[in-house]
């Protein structure tokens, strides 16, 4: 583990914070002097998963590198919702250029720090799905390959959003977007479609991948620090659920991204130089119809066996490829 | 104004965008009532002195357990936690062990000698109290507190009531009654001994009370009658344990010894039979053991130590040699029915555990009192009998008769009886609402078994009154108090102040909990959603 659970403290480290446990052993977001690099008054929807996990990855990025840090921002939610003109809920330096080139443009700041002998400044790319995984594709790949000092992070809430919630390459099979309508006898986004960003940023071999979730602040924070220790290009992708492209309540954001993970759908793991060194265990494994069910993008599903039955052999082959049950436990179960 | 190229406007914050106006509904901070302190028939805050405990600070938990109850230690032997029993840590692993790390905060105070003091100013008002025993020591306590001053007149040779004649020194030693019941006294509370009041109204103006609280408990035994040639071979219960407590040789049971009945006594005569060197100790039951009123854990104990129990049988006679007992069976009612069939069984004593009557005889001439047809006093909802300033409780009003539930009805008279003395009326503050386990987020809570007091071997528990049952050491009461799921009440675990996603909460600080910035909240929900404890709740907004 990347860090020290602490058992029996009420609720040990699950928790933002606990006044039972060393400063030490709270979450950056429990302190009272956090950075709220992303703060109140933007305009995401109730209950955004973006824009938690924006400001829990970021302010732990701060923290690491001492508030010395630039972000550069591709197109798309997270832009739109922090930004409209002429207001701003950054509190950190932050730049917006294209929906295709947040990495490109990352490149390019970290190259001028370098050349202006500022290199104690950190640059962080970030950006949505689409923007990653499909538009961004070609310059991401390319910052991957020169190895250039970047972090970069992508919140995945698996479909274009900010234009009214389009498939992108994240979209999983069977999931309802504007593109991939619950009709016929193949409802939703097919299976077998898209990519899987951290497998492939793995295989350019740099120094460190890892998944994340919004739901596990513990796990999230420790894997940005541990990011901002290395140099080098650096992929960090954290799942972010969507209210409203997802068709659920705001309040279960947390809920749907705990059990994402818990049951297996959404694998949490670290690597480094290409090769997987931490999977995060399931601590409660949960069955994949208690994730679908709060998410009407799903909703058909339910009517089609074949679907949920696929969608389960997801999570299976995930638990078993990652070894996400201790080995008791996977007999167990 | 000089702006770059293209640029109209000055860069500004999102702050000037005041996200509130979007909510429907809004987040408000609870405290709802936990179901160990809703199940405390002595009203204690269960919860609040678990959170003393949790950061270690052993002192501040046991002073808030003295708010309500003032000896910890003999509660965390004897009371008979039904705060466990409702505990909502049982439907994720097992109750917290309440009863354990209270009477491991108890004996702390009696090492380290901790005291209460009396700040309230003297009233000048003089309050009698009829009765040594848990009800009594309590009010006297609540009472001393609010300045008064306090005499209790008890019967008996030695104060403690039950606690003392009632429960074997293997569940609670003497030295823990003492102790407890000591610091009361130390409160400047007048303990007359061997003083029996026959006449409560004349006994208060001889000596100038202005109220009385009389909880003289339920000493009378109540028996059946068999047919024997020799009646000193039957013996009562509540008898047996007093002889244990103040002559000096023990009482002669025999080889052989039958108790008669299934509560938590009659369990108590057979185990302390065992430990007098009785070869055999039989408990005669008429039902079964599932409608035993004796508790389960006690059962189990008493079996360990060799005590044998025949469900559905009545002794129906006694001859030399021991008893004959006719089989029962249950009909559709489940009330037992005898069925004809007989058997016998050798026996030298016979102990009757079938339950206690009040002597009500000093009520019986009081104007206005009122004695109900079981033979315990009638009280109002103010504990006041029908007679003004006279007050009851404790076994000798209707009520469960338990250790605790007298120490509530001391604590309850004692603040009516306080009010009463200074003309006005008390009135409770209103109940919070319960803060049932659907309220919870159980995900944040790590695993973690319940801690297991540790037992004295079997040899020594069949021979000796050692206690049974040993302590928590402090590491093990401190992580027994961290189990506790804080229901219903912030513990400050922050985690509103970290998944707001428009930071919308305000962290003010160690124990001063945190405050909602409705100029952004836009009402999600999720401060609500992950609140481990449910101190949350959403409320619809006035439109």
């Amino acid at each position: 583990m990347s860090y020290q659970q602490v058992k029996f403290y009420q609720t040990g480290t699950l928790t933002v914070g606990n006044r039972l446990l060393d400063e030490q052993q709270r979450t950056v977001q429990a302190t009272l002097d956090r950075s709220n690099s992303l703060d109140s008054g933007h305009r995401a929807c109730q209950g955004c998963g973006e824009a938690l996990g924006a400001r829990y990855a970021i302010d732990a990025a701060m923290r690491a590198a001492d508030n010395q840090l630039v972000a550069t921002n591709a197109t798309g939610c997270l832009e739109v919702f922090t930004t409209p003109y002429p207001e701003s809920a950054w509190r950190i330096p932050w730049i917006h250029s294209l929906f295709g080139n947040a990495a490109a443009v990352a490149t390019g700041v970290a190259a001028a720090l370098k050349v202006k002998g500022r290199e104690g400044i950190r640059v962080i790319a970030q950006g949505g799905d689409g923007g990653t995984t499909d538009i961004g594709f070609g310059c991401l790949s390319g910052m991957f390959e020169r190895n250039d000092d970047v972090l970069y992070i992508c919140y995945d809430n698996q479909a274009y959003m900010n234009t009214g919630v389009q498939r992108s390459s994240a979209t999983p099979g069977a999931a309802r977007t504007a593109t991939t309508q619950p009709l016929g006898p193949q409802p939703g986004a097919e299976f077998g479609k898209g990519k899987n960003v951290p497998l492939i940023a793995m295989a350019h071999m740099i120094p460190y991948v890892a998944t994340a979730s919004v739901h596990d602040l513990h796990d999230l924070e420790a894997k940005v620090t541990r990011a901002m220790l290395l140099h080098g290009a650096r992929y960090i992708q954290v799942f972010v659920p969507c209210p409203l492209g997802w068709g659920a309540r705001p309040a279960d954001t947390m809920k749907i991204a705990r059990l994402a993970v818990e049951s297996g759908l959404y694998p949490l793991f670290e690597a480094e130089h290409g090769e997987i060194v931490n999977v995060t265990r399931l601590r409660h494994r949960a069955d994949v119809e208690e994730y679908l069910t709060l998410q009407r993008r799903f909703a058909h599903v339910f009517k089609h066996p074949e679907q949920l039955q696929h969608i389960r052999a997801i999570a299976d082959q995930n638990i078993r490829k990652f070894g996400l049950l201790d080995a008791q436990e996977g007999v167990a179960r | 104004m000089k702006t770059p190229f293209a640029i109209t406007l000055d860069v500004g914050s999102s702050l000037l965008n005041k996200t509130g106006s979007w909510r429907t509904e809004r987040p408000v901070y609870v405290d709802r009532l936990p179901p160990c302190n809703n199940a405390c028939p002595a009203g204690e805050n269960i919860q609040q002195w678990l959170f003393h405990a949790e950061e270690g600070d052993y002192e501040q938990a046991w002073r808030e357990i003295m708010r309500n109850n003032p000896m910890p230690a003999i509660m965390g032997r004897a009371c008979y936690h039904p705060c466990e029993s409702s505990c909502n840590r049982a439907q994720l692993d097992q109750a917290v062990n309440i009863h354990a790390v209270e009477r491991f905060l108890g004996d702390q105070a009696l090492r380290h000698g901790w005291q209460v003091e009396v700040s309230a100013q003297s009233s000048g008002k003089r309050v009698l109290v009829i009765g040594a025993g848990p009800s009594g020591l309590s009010a006297a306590y609540h009472l001393a507190l609010a300045g008064h001053d306090v005499v209790i007149h008890e019967a008996g040779p030695l104060p403690g009531g039950m606690m003392r004649f009632g429960i074997p020194k293997y569940r609670l030693p003497r030295d823990v009654v003492d102790g407890e019941i000591q610091r009361i006294v130390d409160l400047g509370v007048t303990l007359r001994l061997n003083t029996k009041v026959e006449d409560i109204p004349a006994t208060m103006q001889d000596e100038g009370y202005d109220a009385c609280f009389v909880a003289i408990g339920a000493h009378v035994a109540k028996r059946v009658d068999i047919p024997t040639p020799d009646a000193s071979r039957i013996l009562d219960a509540v008898s047996v344990l007093r002889d244990m407590e103040t002559e000096s040789e023990p009482p002669m049971l025999g080889r052989r010894v039958v108790v008669y009945g299934g509560g938590n006594t009659a369990v108590d005569v057979a185990r302390t039979a065992k430990r007098l060197g009785a070869a055999e100790a039989v408990i005669v039951y008429r039902r079964t053991r599932d409608q035993m009123p004796a508790h389960d854990f006690e059962m189990d104990d008493a079996m360990e130590e060799g005590v044998v129990v025949n469900w559905l049988r009545t002794i129906t006679s006694m001859d030399d040699t021991g008893f004959t007992i006719e089989k029962m069976e249950l009909d559709e009612d489940g009330w037992p029915q005898p069925t004809g069939e007989f058997e016998t069984i050798e026996a030298d004593t016979l102990v009757m555990a079938l339950g206690q009557n009040v002597d009500t005889s000093i009520l019986e001439n009081l104007p206005g009192a009122s004695v109900k047809k079981d033979g315990v006093v009638e009280v109002g909802s103010d504990m006041m009998t029908g007679h003004p300033g006279i007050f009851a409780g404790g076994d000798m009003v209707p009520s469960e008769r338990t250790v605790t539930v007298a120490a509530g009805h001391g604590k309850k008279a004692a603040r009516h009886i306080d009010a009463y003395l200074r003309g006005g009326k008390y009135t409770p503050a209103p109940k919070h609402e319960l803060a049932d386990h659907g309220l919870l987020n159980t995900w944040y809570y790590t695993d973690a078994e319940q801690t297991v007091q540790p037992l004295l071997d079997d040899i020594r528990r069949q021979t000796t009154f050692e206690e049974v049952t040993g302590g928590l050491d402090e590491s093990n009461a401190l992580y027994e108090a961290r189990r506790c799921l804080s229901c219903g009440n912030c513990f400050e675990c922050d985690n509103c102040y970290g998944v707001c996603p428009d930071n919308s909460i305000t962290k003010l600080g160690p124990g001063k909990r945190f405050e909602f910035k409705y100029d952004y909240c836009k009402g999600c929900g999720l401060c609500a959603a992950e609140c481990p404890c449910g101190a949350i709740k959403m409320v619809p907004e006035e439109i």
